[in-house]
Order: structure tokens, then C-alpha cells, then sequence
């Protein structure tokens, strides 16, 4: 199966995945929503779109990415583990994958200007990336609080061309990071194309989004099968908006027998109310333009998500995670901070790889599903993306500049 | 007075109505209620109450500063209701603007219910198209309320058709692309929009987004039959009554000054 190919798991014509999704958008924007669901739906379908997309994910992004085997992490999970390496692709994460692959649609539609948001920098660097590579003018718009705690990721960006654009309003994260660029998309909407960076977002971002990672696990199916000589008993992969899991995720979703296990963001834990764990503590409503998972107060409004990974700092979630969730074919369960941070050492100690925090998440949830698994289970953690980025939260964390150890 | 009944006593005036803006909380509930009063007192022939949301992304720096202002001051959704009374029994009418994610929390049906025991007369939705809007057809029809959707400049023909028959009382024009805040002049898009939505419907047409004085709403009611003014008075509560009073003046003039040119 291809990875543009129509599944049974597309969202209907208005892009609702059960009573999820769908477009929560002021009228303005409908018109470029629309355009864009027209070009995605013959773009998927043209040869011409498609190899394009392939030619740069093996020439510029470097896939396939490796598929791992961590035998001495595994020590500490209790089964066997394969790491999908989303952390050596070009720009250091999935999200290389999904920015190419919009890039390319702005410039089916004539588009010239290109505006993002990005938590951790990542997505905001693989914008930046795309559109230097493809001649496209880039506006990032990241939170304050984000830019300080990602300095170096701002610094990638404006080198790379684009204008960063603190956003001071809100909260200072993702989400306000997101209004701030709604805002410029509703206002210079014929020339621009907003390059949303997750799989969320109104239809047809949760359907492209998940499309252009598609690839992370169509690879990491077959890569298991020829290295396992079977299917792995769970995929683990982290939460925050939810493109690097549902992109993974799809590559099995037929394959019943295997888990999918999405974890989410605990923060200082969810009885502190100091967390991002959107599918397991929220509620319906809606947020950015579709309905999921949100977190929120009794009276509707936005609550502040709270992580030690600005990536996952996020009070939502892409809708059709939500709707995994109802109908038991994904689960969500959250981690810790702490429980992130120890397995984002015990990586780097183990097998000589930093993780992202995020993807630490993921590792964290693989240590506490591996007994249940047992020593004759298997299963693909999604490394989405190396933890370069994140040395200054590790230094702070373990306190390595005094001589500490993790 | 329904909101087409608003429209209709202002067209037997030739001339377009006035609709003001202000949010519920702000600066405080009780401050609130003061101001929508001297609004009506001063001219408005219909006030749009805000429900302040945490993330407003229609609105400019102005409105998202206010709704900052009313919710960290402790704004909880119960007070909206609070107010749209208070506006009722000073023999105002008042339209609720809100954002949708508050509605849905609250309950669709819910809301509508204590909307309408309230006397709000309806929903403006900047973000909740008639595609989305099941559950409110439903229980605008229940409980006697008002639609009132928008239309924009990049709105198709087949919406903006579709988009006036799911509305009753007025259809929204934004006058230009991009959100809420004041302009210094009025959108060349706003008289080109109006025009195709008369191709479309009879229902009537009020324009917002920019306007600011008496003159720009002089020049907004010579084509469109109601003038939405939010930042403005948002800004105007800084200087306190008299300067509310004197720009709903300002408007009240402005919407009246047009009509040799209907």
C-alpha cells in the first residue's frame, strides 16, 4: 500500500473521524481550507506529486530512517526493542517529513509565503528548512517562554532565513503560538500557505498531516518484519498534537494484534493539574478548528498544559487520536517529567543515543509496558527526534554543569 | 424587539443601524453592565455582549487584551448570562458574540435556554459555520434565537448563499480579511461583499471589523444596513463613560448622516 493511498481510516468528505475533527474556523478561512483539501486530494493521486515527495525523503531527508535494535535498553524494559529512528532524519525529527510535503503542496497552489508555529523549535527548523530548500518565504511564530527555553533552535531558523516571531500574548507556548498564526493566516490568507505542524488543526490538516508520516511506519512495518521476522507485539510512540504517532501508528492499523500505545505528556503528575495529558484528563470541545480531546475548566476555556518537553507543552491533541481512543483501537496513559527524564538518560547510557525529550516519553512508556510484554514480547519505540535541542533542560535537570551525573 | 425588528425600525428611518461591541467583565461585570447601558443610552441600536475566551483567535490585540483583563478578574460564563439581563431590563437589546468552544462546554441547548431566559435575542459565532452548526439550528429554533453567521470577502458564492439561509436577523460581513482591531480606513472588500450578499438574500447585512468613527460608519451605512463597532469602544472604556457615550454619539450620527446617499 502506498502512502498517499485512500484507506477505510480517511476522515469523511467535511473531515470527521467519528464525531471528531471537522472545521472549527471563521468563514475567511474556509475558502483556503478548501483549496487546500482540493489540491491534497489530486496531489496524493498524481505521480508526478508523489515521486517529487520520494525523491526528497531519500535524497534530502536521508529515509528511509534506520530501524534499531536496543538490546541493552531493552535490558531495563523486559522485552525486546526496536528504536524507528525518526531522530537521524535531516533536521533531527519526523518532522521533516510532513513540512516537505506541504512545501510542496504551497507550491502547487502558487503560494510564495509560508507561516508556522513550533513549540520545541523542531517543526519551526524543519519549516525553515523546507522553505530555504524550496524557495518559499518563512514566518515561525513561537511562544516567548519557548524561544528562551529554545534559544538555539531560534538561532537555526533565522540562519536558515526565516523571521521568528516571539508571540507574547496567552500563555506564551504552543497554543498561543498557533492563534498568533491563524491570525496572520486569516489576514494574508491569498499568499500565504500555514504550515501546521501537527495532526491536528481543521480539516484537511489531521488527514495531509498524517499522511506525509504515513511513511514512518509503512518503513518500520517492513523493516520489523525483516529483522524480527514478525510484526512487534505494541508500538509505542509519544503524544503531544499526536503527527509522529498517528504517522507511525497507520503503518499497523489493520494489523489488529498490535498495540498501538500513544503516551502523553504528566508533567509533575495528573493530580498536580501540572500536565499535558490530553486524551487521559480532558474533555470534548474545540480548539484550533476541530473537535477532540481538549484541556479545559468547567466553563470552556483553554487551560495551560504544562511539560518538561516544550513539544508536548500542548492542551490538545489531533482528532483522530481522539477517535482511536473511543473506539479502543489506540491507548493513551500518561509519564512523568521524571519518568521521561530517567529514560532519557537511560538511553543515552545505554545504547549511545540522546533522545528528544518527547521521544523520552515514548521510551518512559515502553519501560512500564515491558512487563506486561514479558521477555518474549517485542516492540518499536518511535524515536522521533534527537535531544541536541534539549541539552540545556538535561544540564539543568541532572545539574551537569556542576560535575552531576544522570 | 427582535434583531429584524432592530433592522426594520432603522430602515423605516433610512438609515443603518448601529450595533456596538463590548465584552461581558470588561473592565469588571458590574462595569460591564454600566457601559453597555451608556451605549444603548447613547445610540446603539443593538449591543453585541462578548464572552470572553482564552484563545481568541478572530480578535486583534485590543479585544484579546480585554477578555485577558475580564478573565483574569475572575469571569466565569454564568456572569454572561448576568449581564444580557441586565442590558434586557435597561430596554436594551443584546446579541451574544462568542466563540464556540464555551457554548459547547456549557451545552448547546443549555446555553441557548439561559440565553434566551436572559432576553438575549441571539448567538453571533465567529467560529462555528453553518456546516458545523447542527446542534445550534436545533436549539436556536427551541428556544427562539437568533443565528447570525459570517460571511467574508474570500467567501464563495455557493457560501455565502448556503451561510444566509442558516442565518436569521442579520448576516455578519467582515469588511476585510484578518481580525478585529481599528482602521483608519474603510475596506474597498466591504461594499463588494455587501453587494454579492444582496445577490444572494434579502436578510440584512451588518458590517464590522475596522470601523472606528462617525465617518467611516457614515460611509459603511450608505451601502450595508447595520455598523459593527467593537475596538473602538473597548478602547473608549479606558477614558472612561464619557468617552463611550461620545463616540456611540459619534457613531449614532454617522449611521444617520448616509442615508441621502441609500
Amino acid at each position: 500500500m502506498g502512502q498517499f493511498t485512500p484507506t477505510p481510516h480517511d476522515p469523511d468528505a467535511r473531515g470527521h473521524f467519528g464525531p471528531w475533527g471537522g472545521r472549527f474556523v471563521p468563514e475567511a478561512l474556509i475558502a483556503a481550507v478548501d483549496e487546500l483539501a482540493a489540491e491534497y486530494d489530486k496531489a496524493r493521486l498524481d505521480p508526478e506529486f508523489v515521486n517529487e515527495f520520494k525523491r526528497l525523503l531519500k535524497d534530502f531527508a536521508g529515509r528511509p530512517s534506520l530501524l534499531t535494535e536496543a538490546p541493552k535498553f531493552a535490558e531495563h524494559v523486559g522485552t525486546r526493542v526496536f528504536l524507528k529512528r525518526e531522530d537521524l532524519n535531516h533536521t533531527g525529527s519526523h518532522k521533516i517529513n510532513n513540512v516537505l510535503g506541504q512545501a510542496l503542496l504551497t507550491k502547487r497552489m502558487g503560494k510564495k509565503r509560508v507561516i508556522a508555529e513550533t513549540g520545541a523549535g523542531q517543526h519551526g527548523v524543519a519549516t525553515a528548512t523546507a522553505c530555504a530548500l524550496l524557495g518559499l518565504d518563512c514566518v515561525v511564530y513561537m511562544g516567548e517562554v519557548d524561544t528562551e527555553r529554545q534559544a538555539l533552535n531560534v538561532a537555526r531558523m533565522r540562519l536558515l532565513g526565516a523571521e521568528v516571531i516571539p508571540v507574547k500574548s496567552g500563555s506564551r507556548t504552543l497554543k498561543d503560538a498557533i492563534n498568533e498564526a491563524l491570525r496572520d493566516w486569516v489576514t494574508n490568507v491569498d499568499e500565504t500557505h500555514y504550515l501546521l505542524g501537527t495532526a491536528a488543526g481543521p480539516h484537511p490538516f489531521p488527514l495531509l498531516v498524517r499522511d506525509f508520516h504515513r511513511v514512518i511506519g509503512i518503513e518500520a512495518r517492513e523493516q520489523i518484519l525483516e529483522k524480527a521476522g514478525r510484526l512487534p507485539d505494541a508500538v509505542v510512540a509519544c503524544v503531544g498534537g499526536g503527527s509522529n504517532a498517528i504517522g507511525i501508528f497507520h503503518g499497523f492499523i489493520d494489523d489488529t494484534d498490535v498495540r498501538l500505545v500513544g503516551v502523553e505528556p504528566g508533567g509533575s503528575g495528573l493530580d498536580s493539574g501540572s500536565h499535558g495529558a490530553t486524551l487521559t484528563a480532558g474533555t470534548p470541545g474545540s480548539l484550533h478548528g476541530a473537535m477532540s480531546y481538549v484541556m479545559q475548566d468547567e466553563d470552556g476555556q483553554i487551560t495551560e498544559a504544562h511539560s518538561i518537553s516544550a513539544g508536548l507543552d500542548y492542551p490538545g491533541v489531533g482528532p483522530e487520536h481522539s477517535h482511536l481512543k473511543d473506539i479502543g483501537r489506540a491507548e493513551y496513559f500518561p509519564v512523568t517529567d521524571d519518568e521521561a527524564m530517567q529514560a532519557f538518560a537511560l538511553l543515552s547510557r545505554t545504547e549511545g543515543i540522546i533522545p528528544a525529550i518527547e521521544s523520552s516519553h515514548a521510551l518512559a512508556g515502553a519501560l512500564k509496558l515491558g512487563p506486561e510484554l514479558g521477555p518474549d514480547g517485542l516492540l518499536i519505540v518511535n524515536l522521533s527526534g534527537r535531544g541536541d535541542k534539549d541539552m540545556d533542560t538535561a544540564v539543568k535537570y541532572f545539574g551537569l554543569a556542576d560535575g552531576g551525573q544522570a | 424587539m427582535s434583531v429584524s425588528e432592530v433592522f426594520a425600525s432603522a430602515r423605516a428611518e433610512s438609515r443603518a443601524a448601529l450595533i456596538g461591541y463590548l465584552p461581558a467583565g470588561f473592565p469588571t461585570v458590574p462595569g460591564s453592565k454600566d457601559y453597555l447601558r451608556s451605549m444603548v443610552e447613547s445610540g446603539c441600536d443593538l449591543v453585541e455582549v462578548g464572552l470572553p475566551f482564552s484563545d481568541p483567535v478572530m480578535d486583534g490585540p485590543t479585544i484579546q487584551a480585554a477578555a485577558e483583563q475580564a478573565l483574569s478578574a475572575g469571569f466565569r460564563v454564568r456572569d454572561l448570562f448576568d449581564v444580557v439581563s441586565s442590558v434586557a431590563d435597561t430596554g436594551g437589546r443584546a446579541v451574544v458574540m462568542t466563540y464556540w468552544n464555551p457554548v459547547l462546554r456549557y451545552g448547546v441547548d443549555a446555553f441557548a435556554r439561559d440565553l434566551a431566559a436572559a432576553g438575549g435575542l441571539g448567538i453571533i459565532t465567529p467560529d462555528l459555520v453553518p456546516d458545523e452548526a447542527d446542534d445550534w439550528m436545533a436549539a436556536s429554533e427551541a428556544h427562539g434565537l437568533d443565528r447570525i453567521f459570517l460571511v467574508a470577502p474570500s467567501s464563495t458564492e455557493e457560501r455565502i448563499d448556503m451561510t444566509a439561509r442558516a442565518s436569521s436577523g442579520f448576516l455578519y460581513a467582515t469588511a476585510v480579511m484578518g481580525v478585529t482591531g481599528a482602521r483608519d480606513v474603510v475596506s474597498s472588500a466591504a461594499p463588494e461583499l455587501v453587494a454579492r450578499v444582496r445577490e444572494h438574500t434579502s436578510i440584512p447585512v451588518g458590517v464590522g471589523l475596522g470601523v472606528r468613527s462617525g465617518a467611516q460608519a457614515a460611509e459603511i451605512a450608505g451601502f450595508a444596513d447595520g455598523v459593527i463597532v467593537g475596538s473602538a469602544f473597548v478602547s473608549a472604556v479606558a477614558e472612561g463613560d464619557g468617552a463611550v457615550r461620545a463616540l456611540a454619539a459619534d457613531l449614532a450620527k454617522g449611521v444617520r448622516s448616509a442615508a441621502a446617499t441609500v
